[in-house]
């Protein structure tokens, strides 16, 4: 997609879910069909429009989950507590239902096909999610770009995707290392957050030249990506999103 | 109107102090598309370089014996949340281009990490833009832009550059980080333009 491309005039259209999947026990899978979607690259993101009957509206936007491979848009929404739409998404929302969205958006923090050098991904919780659809993209592609992805997780049940990233790393050139912060499962002894070390042994170094792709919440971020400048990465080739609430001092 | 989403009857977290499609946050939530720059005060250097060529600079010592203003503004970030009544301290951008001969229409604000976005010149003077270095009484930190941001607080935060270096003035609109990959090339919250076309 061209720059042209991404300056597009976007326009509100109307989905309707296909389909839902629990991915964990705060966060779901949702499934679009689009008739009138442009496409999109992986990283990408959308809004999502709600409207209650007195013409209140509330829009957030949400990463695209899904490679696209000419029909559906998948998203997966976490749970936000406190939220205003994330519940209705994760809660309320069901099959059949109408859903108004705009998009695609952002032209940063997005992995094309014909990009051929390695790719790490590093993704804290949810932050996974566009992650998740540039190892999608890739797979479609039946790229053999080497991609690495670190994904840190609190606990083997906060792990969205599990047994789609157990078939994407069966691909010779996708590596997935898991992170757990508070709880591992057995047989796995490491308990804590990613530091130079777990880098250093998993991930592409600044040697290999990646492209690395951050995102989670920004105290997640924040760290990763001062660990990786640290290490003697480019900063021009560390592209990251953050979310949520900063957890510093305002 | 739209479509009505089936089961939905909304929170109510906007207000009606606050531009279409915004929400309250009294947080500070950073975004920012890289790691984040730290720049060391006695290495900051800001300029303004004129469409004919002519720079004009300021390092730290220099920044900080201009007089400076306390600011109170609302903010209005493209992801949707708000913050009222925020709390800086900066240069006024009219103190800054004072001197600054130029027919120019056009600024690009240039931020040390090699973010760039695109102004009308117009939107700068008049009390309506600073460089800022204190946000609520302390240094502005690294993650929000520190030493010094840019602080144009009637348009999108997006346009409110942080680490900034410089100024660079032209007669044409060129676009900058954001506005090239899909955001809108002005950016007024009470118009919602959020993205190209808006």
């Amino acid at each position: 997609m061209e720059r042209t491309a991404l300056r597009r005039r976007l326009t509100w259209q109307t989905g309707t879910v296909t389909q839902v999947r629990e991915e964990t026990s705060t966060a779901r899978t949702i499934v679009l069909d689009l008739p009138d979607w442009p496409g999109h690259l992986a990283g990408q993101h959308l809004d999502v429009r709600l409207t209650a009957p007195d013409g209140y509206r509330a829009s957030r936007s949400y990463s695209i989950a899904s490679a696209w491979t000419g029909e559906g848009v998948e998203l997966t929404v976490e749970q936000v507590p406190d939220g205003e739409v994330s519940p209705y998404l994760v809660e309320v929302l069901k099959v059949g239902d109408p859903l108004e969205v705009r998009g695609p958006v952002g032209g940063w923090f997005v992995w094309r096909p014909e990009d051929t050098g390695p790719v790490q991904l590093i993704g804290g919780g949810s932050g996974v999610v566009p992650l998740m659809a540039m190892l999608r993209t890739h797979a479609h592609a039946a790229s053999t770009t080497p991609v690495r992805l670190l994904y840190s997780v609190r606990r083997p049940a906060s792990v969205i995707y599990r047994p789609d990233l157990k078939d994407l790393a069966a691909s010779d050139d996708v590596d997935v290392t898991f992170v757990y912060t508070r709880e591992a499962p057995p047989g796995e002894p490491r308990v804590g957050r990613i530091d130079a070390e777990l880098l250093a042994a998993k991930a592409f170094g600044p040697a290999d030249d990646p492209t690395t792709y951050v995102c989670g919440p920004t105290p997640f971020v924040e760290a990763v990506a001062d660990l990786l400048v640290a290490a003697g990465h480019d900063p021009s080739k560390v592209r990251t999103e953050r979310f949520g609430p900063t957890g510093g001092p305002r | 109107m739209g479509i009505v989403s089936p089961g939905f009857t909304g929170r109510r977290r906007g207000g009606s102090d606050l531009p279409p499609g915004q929400y309250l946050t009294r947080d500070f939530p950073v975004l920012s598309a890289g790691p984040t720059p730290h720049v060391l005060p006695e290495h900051w250097e800001f300029s303004i370089t004129t469409e004919t060529g002519e720079v004009h600079k300021w390092d730290w010592a220099a920044f900080q014996a201009l007089p400076s203003e306390e600011i109170t503004r609302d903010i209005h970030c493209v992801t949707r949340w708000s913050k009222l009544e925020t709390d800086w301290k900066g240069v006024s951008l009219d103190t800054l281009l004072a001197d600054v001969e130029t027919g120019a229409d056009f600024a690009m604000a240039h931020s040390y990490g090699g973010y760039t976005t695109n102004l009308p010149l117009e939107d700068l003077l008049d009390g309506q833009a600073w460089v800022a270095y204190e946000f609520d009484g302390e240094p502005l930190g690294a993650e929000h832009g520190g030493p010094a941001r840019l602080l144009v607080p009637h348009l999108y935060f997006w346009k409110s550059a942080k680490w900034v270096r410089g100024l660079v003035l032209s007669d044409t609109d060129d676009l900058g980080f954001w506005e090239s990959a899909g955001y809108h090339e002005y950016g007024d919250p009470w118009k919602e333009q959020r993205y190209a076309g808006d």
